[in-house]
């Protein structure tokens, strides 16, 4: 009884005063390449100490081959791994998910997210990573404000295309 | 004088199977952060000049002991022993930091006999048993050395890091799977659980068959043991310290060695 109060309660405290929105956009470039295989991404929120504050988004291979489950090759992410991976118990509902084709993906988080939604309006920097089977590894980072209206990009050069973020309150 | 002198190295260099002069003992991890069911992975053993080559001898892993997160030994698999190298296979079934080493506790003895030099290596035990009592102009030494590495499966921890309290141990203040180029880390050398100040430290980076110069870094420790590295570039380092005292358990030994490696991977930014 008392844990489903404090259980209520604290789905009340995630509630946020405000609302924000952010859009987000990631390019996974179409690359010339013998054996392609598509990227492991992680998109995540990281405060102003580099501290991992929110993952928005991982995709990896879900299953299992003959190499091993999809989940071996997550510390290719190097940062995302160092910074929060490795502390997180994958599969993540909303967050974790399969990896994704070449082209642009559009993704919206707004204050419902929980663990966006738990941060206090502000300056915060998006970062992307992407790490690809026999290939490279690229980490992009924009800065944007949660809370307020603004926009970023930053222009990959290897594993990674454009990425833009968009905020409104 | 100059034969005692000559036996006196002879037995150092019993006594140092591993730290013999100038040559680099070492475990090779294929890799140190991992993740995923039940990840394995290899580790190669070898004395040699070059890091991380095989060219000179096989580390002997007699001694092996492999610590798992939760504090308990775990047995390697498919060991093999190879003209250049040890090889050996490890299992990583917890999570967390496993902390893989050789640590050899060895006696050693040299004495005359029938006029002829004899030498001799064992353990504090054996050495009761096998060591004539009545032996000759007998020189007794002693060495308690290390050969380090570490590999962590998910998220690191530090059970399996605690020293022993014997010898000349590393702490870490940095987890030693959490180094990345470009940033400090530190750590505390402490013989037999207290700070060893002053000692000297030398970090050198591998692939030295691929550059013309060691480009070692020669670190010293703070009076409270510690020192901090600020590694220039990502790369597998060999890390070494020795040192010595007279604290043995042996009451016959008047010296006793001691010699820390470690293996350890800094990861790019």
């Amino acid at each position: 009884m008392r844990v489903q109060l404090t259980i209520a309660l604290s789905g009340l405290l995630a509630l946020p005063a405000y609302s924000a929105e952010i859009d987000v956009q990631v390019q996974i470039p179409q690359l010339n390449v013998a054996e392609y295989h598509r990227p492991y991404v992680a998109i995540w929120v990281e405060g102003a100490d580099q501290k991992a504050l929110a993952n928005l988004a991982v995709w990896y291979q879900q299953k299992s081959t003959s190499e091993g489950h999809g989940t071996k090759w997550l510390p290719d992410l190097r940062q995302w791994w160092r910074r929060s991976g490795r502390t997180l118990k994958v599969p993540v509902d909303g967050v974790t998910g399969p990896t994704r084709p070449v082209g642009m993906h559009a993704l919206r988080f707004d204050a419902q997210h929980p663990e966006l939604g738990k941060l206090p309006p502000g300056d915060y920097t998006l970062v992307v990573e992407a790490a690809r089977e026999v290939g490279g590894r690229e980490l992009l980072k924009v800065p944007f404000k949660w809370g307020g209206a603004g926009s970023g990009k930053a222009q990959g050069s290897s594993e990674l295309g454009l990425v833009s973020v968009t905020s409104k309150p | 004088m100059n034969k005692t002198l000559k036996l006196a190295t002879l037995a150092l260099a019993l006594a140092l199977p591993l730290a013999a002069q100038a040559h680099k003992a070492w475990l090779q991890p294929s890799q140190t952060v991992l993740a995923g069911n039940n990840p394995w992975v290899t580790v190669d053993a070898a004395v040699s000049n070059d890091l991380f080559y095989f060219n000179h001898v096989p580390l002997k892993t007699d001694n092996l002991a492999i610590t798992a997160p939760d504090g308990t030994t775990v047995a390697a698999q498919n060991a093999a022993t190879g003209k250049y190298r040890t090889v050996f296979d490890v299992e990583l079934k917890q999570t967390g930091t496993y902390r893989i080493g050789v640590v050899n506790n060895y006696v050693t003895g040299s004495w005359e006999e029938d006029g002829k030099p004899k030498r001799w290596r064992g353990t504090e035990a054996t050495f009761a048993t096998e060591v004539p009592k009545d032996a000759k102009k007998l020189q007794v030494g002693q060495s308690v050395s290390r050969v380090e590495t570490f590999v962590t499966n998910g998220t690191p921890n530090e059970t399996a890091l605690k020293p022993s309290g014997v010898g000349l141990e590393l702490v870490p203040v940095t987890h030693p799977n959490d180094l990345f180029a470009g940033e400090e880390a530190k750590f505390r050398f402490q013989i037999d659980g207290k700070p060893a100040a002053d000692l000297e430290v030398e970090i050198t980076r591998g692939g030295t068959r691929y550059r013309n110069a060691q480009d070692e870094l020669k670190l010293k420790t703070n009076a409270q043991g510690e020192f901090t590295v600020k590694w220039p570039e990502a790369g597998m380092y060999w890390l070494e310290a020795n040192s010595e005292d007279n604290k043995t358990t042996v009451k016959q030994a008047r010296q006793r060695r001691l010699g820390y490696v470690a293996t350890l991977e800094v990861l790019p930014q």
